[in-house]
C-alpha cells in the first residue's frame, strides 16, 4: 500500500499547522510534514512528493489586502528558486495528478481567491466566489452545526450522517459568488457540501449566530467537481478529541472528535487511489 | 508621480465596516446618519506602468467578485460628506507594507529605497449633518489625530475639486545625523529643564549624579583619550535616562522605604522587591525542597517553571497603559505583541501557547465631561479590544483567559494587562533550555523590523503621569505578521543552535536590550550606523532608544553567523550585525568610526543610589450603610447581574480566537448554550498528551479603597481559587504579580504620596504573607507606577491594583470541571465560610457605598479546603464548581444555574456563617464577597464521598439543582426572597455589553 504523505504549509501568518499535522497523523497518514513556505520557494520541499496538501488557518500576511489575497498573489508570481516555475504551477499539477487539497479557514479563503474553488468546468485559476467580512462586522469564535450534503462528491465528508459540529474562528467567512449561475451550478452539482444549520441538521439557516457570517445559502464549505479539492471555514482539525468540544464536561461523547473524519477519509482515499 | 488606487465595494454588496461605523456614530455620538459606505485607498509611490497599475489594482488589491477599482480618478459617489483617514508620516502602516510586497512579487522588482505604498480609508456618509457634527464624527470616532490625519469634503466641494487630493505621508526628515553634547555645568533649574524638555524623566538628584560622574577626573581623562569632551553626549544622556527610568529600573520597588504603620511604629524596608517579592519566592522554594519546580525566576524576560521532564513552562504578564491611553488600538496591539516577545526571548526561546488579557476601563457609557486629551472610555474600550484582538488572533496564539474591570477612575489611565505563556524544551542541544550566556566576541545581531522614530521615549514617558503634552512619538503600532515571520525563523534557528543568547527589544530599545546583555559578558561595542532604518535621518540617540517593534537582540557566535544570516534571508527576515560583545566593562557606541557613547557599565547599571520614600498608613473610614431587610432580593440580584463588573463580556471574548493550536479544554464560555463564564482556562499544549496547563487570575481594585493589604490578599486568593475550581494542582502552581499604582512618591503634585506608598507596602506584605502559605512562588512580574492623569488642575489617580495571575499544571485534563450545573437533582454545596464582609463589594457599590468590612482571607483554611476539593475533583466527585467573587453567593449560583440550563434552590439558613448573630442577614449571605468560597454541585450518589473528602473544611449542603427553569432562594425567615426564571436572569446578565 502507498505510504500516505500529508503536507501542511506554514509561514507568513499561518497558525494552525501543528494541529492540522496532528489531525493528519491521527487520521492515518504515515507522514505529516510541516513545511515553511520558504522551503517550497527554495525547492527544498516539493508538492510533488506528497499526496494531501493542507492549507490551513491563520492570517496570511495579516489578511492585509483582504483575507489570503497577498499569498494568492505570491503563489501566482513568485517562482521556486532555480526555476521559473511559480508554486501555482506545482499546485495545478498536484490537482491534475488526482491528489487531495483541503483548505481550512484562511486556506479556504486562499483556494477561493486563487480560483481553485469551486473551479466549475475544471477552471482552477478563475475566481468566481469569495469569502468576505462577516455580516456582523466582527471576528467570531463559536461552534456551529454543519449540515452535510450526502450527495456531495466531497471525499472528506463521506459517511458523515446528518452533520458535524465544529468551531468557526474568522472575521471573513461570508461566502459570496460572482453571479447567480455560479450559485446554481454549485447547488445543482452538490458542491456546497457543508451548510450552517440548526442543531438537528434539519435545515440550513441564515440566522445569527447559527450562521455566524451571513454566507449565501448558508454555505460553510464547498468542493470542486472531483470532490478532491475542498475548502471550509470551520476547523475540523480543532475537534479530534472529545475534550475540545465546548460541552464535553456535560455530554456523553465518543473519545474521538467529529472533525477527524475529514482526515481519515483523506488518508483512506490516498491509500486506495494513489 | 504617485498614483491613487481606490477600491470600492460593488453597490449591491453590503459594507459591514460601514454599517459598524454607522452603529458607532449612533451609539457613541448620538447622531443619526442614513448610511456609511467605505472605500480603501492605496497611494502608490512606486513608478509603475499603466499596465502594471491595472494588474495591481485588479489582482492583489481588489476582489473581482465584490469589488471594483479606480486608478487616479475619484470613485466616490452618492454621499453628503466624505472623510478620508490615513496615517501620519512615519506611523506603521501594515497594509501599506503588504501592498508594497505584493507589487514586488507582481512586477518582479523589489521596491527601491524611498518607494512605498500608503493606505487610507474613505468614509462616505449620507445624512443631514452640520459641518460641526461631521467634524465631531471625524475627530471623535474615525480619526485619532495623534497618529492619523483626515480630509473632509462635502459633496459639492468634492465635485468642484474632482476628488481627494493625493497625499503621500512619506517621512521627510532633513538628514542631520549629528551628535550633540549637553552641558551639565548649569544651575539646578537648568538641569531640570534639560530633563523635562528632553522627556528624560530624570529627577534633580539623578541629574546631579550624572553631573558628578562627568566631573570625575578619571572619567575626564579616559574621555579625553577617546576624543570625547567632558560633557555627556546626547547618546549617553539618553542611554542613562532609559536605563534609569522607573519603567526599566523599578526605582520605587528598589527604594529605601520608611514605613509608619499608623500606630507610630516604623519600619525601614530596603527594597520592596527584595524584601517581599524575591523573599516570597526564596522562602517558598526553600520549603518545597526537592519538589521545587522553579527553573528561572526574575532574571530573564519571563519566569520559567517545570512542566514535565521534556518541557518547561514560561509566563509573563505586562502592562501597556500609557500608550493605550493615547492610541488605544496601537497601544494595546503593541502591548500584546510586545509581551509575546518576553517568553519568546526567555532562555533560548519558547513557543507561545496562550495569551491572557485583563483590561480596566471607565464606564463606556460615561457621560460627564472629561479633561482635554483624555479619550472617551468607549473609544478606549473599542480600540483596546480591537488592538488585542488583532495582535492575538493574527499571531496564532489563543486568548484563553481574561476579564474586564470597570471603575471611573480608570478614565485617568486605562490598564491594559497582556500576558503570554510559552513552552520551552527542557533541553536544547544538550543544554538547559532556560539558560543562556554570552561569550565576549559574540556578534550582536538584530533580526526583525526596522528602526524609526516610533516609540521614542516610551520608557521615560510611561515613567511620568499622562499630561497634555505627552509625546506623540511615544506611540508605536505593532505588526503581528512581521513578528510571526521572525518567530517562525528564530525558533528554527534555536533548534539549529545558531545563536547563544536572545532577548527582547522593548522599552528603551537597543539601549536597554544591549545594555542588559552587556552585563552578561562585561561590555559591548556597537556601530549604530549599521542599524537598518525605516527612513533616513535618525540621529544616533534616536536609533539607540527607538522602541520600533518586532525586533529581538541576539548574541551569535562568529562561527554561526553565516548560517544564521543565510537562514534569515531564506525566511524573509532582515537581520543585521550591529557589533560585538566584549569584556571591556564599557557600553561603547560608535557611529561609523566615531565614538558617540562611552559609559562604564558599573555607572550605567550601578550608579543610581536607591530612592528614599516615606510611607505612612492611615486606615480610612468610610460611611457604613445600614441595610434594612427586604422581603425580596430578586431585583437586587438582577441589578448585580447587569452591573458592568459582573455582566457577560461574551461580545468581547468571541472576538478572540481562544482555540487555535488545538489545545483548548476549558474554554472561556461553557454550559448548555456555551455562554456560562468559566473560572479559569485549561489548555493542552502537547496534543498527544493529556497533561494540561491551567491559568486563572484575581483582581479586586475596589478593596484598595479600604485597605490595599486585603486588596492584594483577595486578588491572590481569587487567582488561586479560580485555578483550583477547574482542577489545577496545588503541587505545581506559581504566581505572577503585576502592580499598577498611582504615583506614590511624595512631591508637590502628590501630597498624599506617603499614604499611596503605604498602600504599596501593605500590598507587598500581603503578597509575602499569603503566597508563602499557599506555596505560590512568584516567578515574574512587572510594575507600572505612574498611572495618573494631571493637567495642572484635574488629577485622576487609578485605584491601586494588583493583578495576580496564576499558572500551573493539571496531570489529566480529562478531569477538568466546569462551572455549569449538570443535571437536576444534584446537590449544591458551599465550600468555605461566609462572613459579614460587604465592604468594597459590588453590592454596596451599586448603592453608592464603599463600607469598611473588607473580606479577609484565612490562608490556612483556604488552602486546606482547596486541597480537599482538589482531591474530590481527582476522585471524580465534582459535577460543577464555580468560584464566588463579585456579587457573592447569589451571583455565582445564578450563573451556574443559567449556564447549566437548570434552576437551583438555595436555603440561606444552611449557609455556614461566622460572626456575631446580629451581623447575619439575608443580604450578607446573598452578596457578601467573603474569600475562598466555591459553589459545588455533586451527584446524590457521590454526596457521601464528597462530604467525607471535605470533612476537615467548612462545607455545607445548601440546596439542590431543580428540574425546571426557576432560581429560588429561601431567606433566614423561611420565606422565599429570590425567585426568577433563568431566562430573565441570563438576559439581565447578557444585555449590558451585548452590543459593544
Amino acid at each position: 500500500m502507498t505510504k500516505a504523505k500529508a503536507l501542511v504549509i506554514t509561514g507568513n501568518g499561518t497558525n494552525c499547522e501543528t494541529e492540522a499535522a496532528h489531525a493528519c497523523r491521527l487520521g492515518g497518514f504515515d507522514e505529516a510534514r510541516i513545511a515553511h513556505i520558504s522551503e517550497l520557494m527554495t525547492g527544498e520541499v516539493s508538492l510533488d512528493d506528497y499526496h494531501f496538501l493542507n492549507l490551513t488557518g491563520g492570517f496570511l500576511d495579516g489578511d492585509d489586502l483582504g483575507s489570503a489575497k497577498a499569498q494568492a498573489n505570491r503563489l501566482r508570481y513568485a517562482a521556486v528558486a532555480g526555476s521559473n516555475e511559480p508554486i501555482l504551477e506545482q499546485l495545478l499539477r498536484f490537482i491534475g495528478d488526482g491528489k487531495l487539497v483541503l483548505g481550512v479557514c484562511n486556506g479556504f479563503q486562499l483556494l477561493v481567491k486563487m480560483g481553485m474553488l469551486p473551479a466549475l468546468g475544471s477552471d482552477y485559476v478563475k475566481q468566481t466566489a469569495t469569502l468576505t467580512y462577516n455580516a456582523s462586522g466582527r471576528f467570531q469564535d463559536r461552534w456551529c452545526y454543519l449540515k452535510v450534503d450526502a450527495s456531495s462528491p466531497s471525499v472528506y465528508t463521506r459517511g458523515i450522517e446528518g452533520g458535524v459540529y465544529l468551531p468557526v474562528r474568522h472575521g471573513e467567512g461570508k461566502f459570496l459568488v460572482d453571479a447567480p449561475e455560479t450559485l446554481t451550478a454549485i447547488e445543482n452539482k452538490h458542491l456546497a457540501c457543508l451548510k450552517y444549520s440548526d442543531a438537528d441538521y434539519t435545515a440550513a439557516t441564515m440566522e445569527f449566530p447559527e450562521n455566524p457570517n451571513g454566507s449565501t445559502n448558508a454555505i460553510a464549505g464547498i468542493c470542486d467537481e472531483t470532490g478532491r479539492v475542498m475548502g471550509l471555514m470551520p476547523h475540523p482539525e480543532a475537534f479530534v478529541h472529545r475534550t475540545q468540544h465546548p460541552r464535553w464536561t456535560r455530554e456523553e461523547l465518543p473519545e474521538e472528535g467529529a472533525g477527524l473524519v475529514f482526515f481519515r477519509n483523506a488518508a483512506q482515499y490516498v491509500k486506495q487511489n494513489l | 508621480m504617485p498614483h491613487r488606487i481606490e477600491i470600492t465595494l460593488k453597490d449591491e454588496v453590503r459594507d459591514p465596516r460601514g454599517e459598524r461605523i454607522k452603529r458607532e456614530i449612533e451609539h457613541f455620538l448620538h447622531l443619526s446618519v442614513d448610511q456609511v459606505r467605505t472605500i480603501d485607498v492605496y497611494t502608490v509611490d512606486v513608478p509603475l506602468s499603466r499596465e502594471e497599475l491595472e494588474a495591481v489594482a485588479a489582482g492583489p488589491f481588489s476582489d473581482p467578485v465584490i469589488q471594483g477599482y479606480a486608478i487616479d480618478k475619484a470613485a466616490a459617489h452618492g454621499f453628503d460628506w466624505l472623510v478620508e483617514v490615513g496615517f501620519r508620516p512615519g506611523v506603521t502602516d501594515n497594509v501599506g507594507r503588504t501592498a508594497g510586497e505584493a507589487i514586488a512579487y507582481l512586477t518582479g522588482r523589489a521596491l527601491a529605497a524611498g518607494e512605498g505604498v500608503y493606505t487610507s480609508v474613505q468614509y462616505l456618509i449620507s445624512g443631514k449633518l452640520s459641518a460641526e457634527q461631521i467634524e465631531k464624527i471625524a475627530t471623535g470616532l474615525l480619526c485619532n489625530t495623534l497618529i492619523q490625519r483626515y480630509q473632509l469634503l462635502d459633496a459639492a466641494s468634492f465635485q468642484a475639486k474632482g476628488g481627494v487630493a493625493t497625499f503621500v505621508p512619506k517621512v521627510q526628515v532633513e538628514a542631520k545625523v549629528e551628535v550633540n553634547t549637553v552641558n551639565l555645568e548649569v544651575s539646578d533649574e537648568e538641569l531640570m529643564r534639560i530633563s523635562r524638555d528632553g522627556v528624560l524623566a530624570l529627577t534633580l538628584d539623578e541629574m546631579k549624579i550624572i553631573q558628578a560622574h562627568y566631573r570625575d577626573s578619571k572619567v575626564r581623562e579616559v574621555r579625553q583619550k577617546l576624543g570625547l569632551g567632558a560633557a555627556p553626549t546626547d547618546v549617553e544622556l539618553e542611554a542613562l535616562a532609559q536605563t534609569w527610568s522607573e519603567h526599566c529600573k523599578h526605582k520605587i520597588f528598589s527604594a529605601d522605604v520608611e514605613y509608619d504603620d499608623g500606630t507610630g511604629k516604623t519600619e525601614k524596608i530596603n527594597s520592596l522587591f527584595k524584601s517581599y517579592i524575591q523573599k516570597t519566592t526564596a522562602d517558598v522554594r526553600a520549603a518545597l525542597g526537592d519538589k521545587d519546580f522553579c527553573l528561572s525566576v526574575f532574571k530573564d524576560n519571563a519566569g520559567v517553571i517545570r512542566f514535565n521532564d521534556d518541557w518547561s513552562l514560561v509566563f509573563k504578564v505586562e502592562t501597556h497603559n500609557s500608550p493605550s491611553a493615547l492610541d488605544p488600538y496601537g497601544g494595546a496591539l503593541t502591548g500584546i505583541v510586545g509581551v509575546n516577545r518576553d517568553p519568546f526571548g526567555t532562555g533560548k526561546g519558547a513557543k507561545l501557547i496562550f495569551n491572557t488579557d485583563v483590561f480596566c476601563f471607565a464606564d463606556p457609557f460615561y457621560e460627564k465631561p472629561l479633561p482635554k486629551r483624555l479619550l472617551h472610555p468607549s473609544r478606549i474600550f473599542e480600540g483596546v479590544v480591537e488592538g488585542v484582538e488583532h495582535g492575538g488572533n493574527k499571531s496564532g496564539i489563543p486568548t484563553v483567559n481574561g476579564s474586564i474591570v470597570f471603575d471611573d477612575r480608570f478614565a485617568g489611565k486605562p490598564l491594559v494587562f497582556c500576558g503570554t505563556a510559552g513552552l520551552m524544551p527542557a533541553t536544547v542541544n544538550g543544554e538547559p533550555g532556560h539558560q543562556k550566556r554570552i561569550v565576549p566576541g559574540d556578534l550582536i545581531v538584530m533580526p526583525g523590523g526596522r528602526i524609526g522614530k516610533d516609540g521614542i521615549h516610551g520608557a521615560t514617558f510611561s515613567s511620568e503621569e499622562l499630561n497634555e503634552n505627552s509625546p506623540v512619538s511615544a506611540v508605536q503600532i505593532g505588526d503581528p505578521i512581521t513578528q510571526k515571520r521572525m518567530f517562525d525563523f528564530l525558533i528554527r534557528a534555536r533548534d539549529k543552535n545558531l545563536y547563544r543568547f536572545i532577548t527582547d527589544n522593548g522599552a528603551g530599545g537597543l539601549s536597554s536590550s544591549i545594555g542588559e546583555m552587556s552585563e552578561e559578558c562585561g561590555g559591548c561595542q556597537v556601530d549604530l550606523s549599521k542599524a537598518p532604518l525605516k527612513y533616513p535621518g535618525l540621529a544616533p540617540w534616536e536609533i539607540l532608544i527607538s522602541e520600533a517593534q518586532e525586533r529581538m537582540s541576539l548574541a551569535v557566535p562568529p562561527e554561526s553567523i553565516d548560517a544564521f544570516m543565510e537562514m534569515a534571508q531564506r525566511f524573509g527576515v532582515e537581520a543585521t550585525v550591529l557589533g560585538t560583545f566584549t569584556d571591556s566593562g564599557i557600553f561603547h557606541m560608535l557611529y561609523g568610526e566615531k565614538t558617540v557613547a562611552y559609559l562604564p557599565l558599573s555607572f550605567l547599571h550601578g550608579g543610581l543610589p536607591p530612592m528614599q520614600i516615606p510611607a505612612r498608613w492611615e486606615q480610612p473610614v468610610h460611611p457604613e450603610p445600614t441595610l434594612p431587610p427586604a422581603a425580596d432580593y430578586t431585583g437586587d440580584l438582577k441589578g448585580l447581574l447587569s452591573s458592568l463588573n459582573i455582566c457577560s463580556k461574551e461580545s468581547v471574548v468571541r472576538r478572540y480566537d481562544h482555540e487555535v493550536q488545538g489545545g483548548s479544554v476549558v474554554k472561556p464560555f461553557t454550559g448548555v448554550a456555551n455562554d456560562g463564564p468559566s473560572d479559569a482556562a485549561v489548555v493542552r499544549p502537547i496534543l498527544d498528551s493529556f497533561e494540561a496547563v491551567v491559568t486563572g487570575h484575581g483582581i479586586s481594585p475596589r478593596y484598595s479603597d479600604i485597605d490595599a493589604y486585603h486588596m492584594a490578599a483577595n486578588a491572590i486568593d481569587e487567582g488561586l481559587r479560580n485555578y483550583v475550581a477547574v482542577g489545577g494542582s496545588l503541587d505545581l502552581v506559581a504566581g505572577l504579580d503585576n502592580f499598577c499604582w498611582c504615583d506614590p512618591v511624595l512631591s508637590e503634585r502628590t501630597p498624599d504620596g506617603p499614604y499611596k506608598m503605604a498602600q504599596l507596602v501593605r500590598a507587598n506584605k500581603a503578597l509575602y504573607d499569603y503566597c508563602t502559605v499557599f506555596s505560590l512562588p512568584l516567578i515574574s512580574g512587572k510594575d507600572s507606577m505612574k498611572n495618573d492623569f494631571y493637567d495642572g488642575t484635574t488629577k485622576i489617580s487609578i485605584p491601586p491594583t494588583l493583578l495576580f495571575s496564576v499558572i500551573g499544571k493539571m496531570e489529566d485534563a480529562r478531569k477538568a470541571v466546569t462551572m455549569d450545573v449538570k443535571r437536576p437533582g444534584d446537590l449544591v454545596y458551599l465550600v468555605g465560610v461566609t462572613k459579614n464582609e460587604l465592604g468594597g463589594s459590588e453590592y454596596l457599590a451599586q448603592q453608592g457605598y464603599v463600607g469598611n468590612s473588607v473580606p479577609k482571607v484565612d490562608a490556612q483554611a483556604a488552602l486546606a479546603s482547596y486541597r480537599a476539593y482538589h482531591k474530590a475533583l481527582n476522585d471524580g466527585l465534582v459535577a460543577s464548581c464555580h468560584d464566588l467573587s463579585d456579587g457573592g453567593l447569589a451571583v455565582a449560583a445564578a450563573e451556574s444555574a443559567f449556564a447549566g440550563g437548570y434552576g437551583i434552590e438555595l436555603d440561606l439558613a444552611l449557609v455556614a456563617f461566622a460572626g456575631a448573630a446580629g451581623e447575619k442577614s439575608d443580604a450578607v449571605l446573598l452578596f457578601s464577597e467573603s474569600a475562598s468560597r466555591l459553589l459545588v454541585t455533586v451527584r446524590p450518589e457521590k454526596a457521601n464521598a464528597f462530604e467525607a473528602a471535605l470533612a476537615g473544611s467548612v462545607c455545607a449542603k445548601i440546596g439542590a439543582v431543580r428540574g425546571d427553569q426557576t432560581f429560588t432562594v429561601t431567606g433566614l425567615s423561611g420565606a422565599e426572597i429570590v425567585k426568577a426564571e433563568l431566562a430573565d436572569l441570563k438576559e439581565a446578565w447578557q444585555a449590558p455589553l451585548r452590543e459593544l
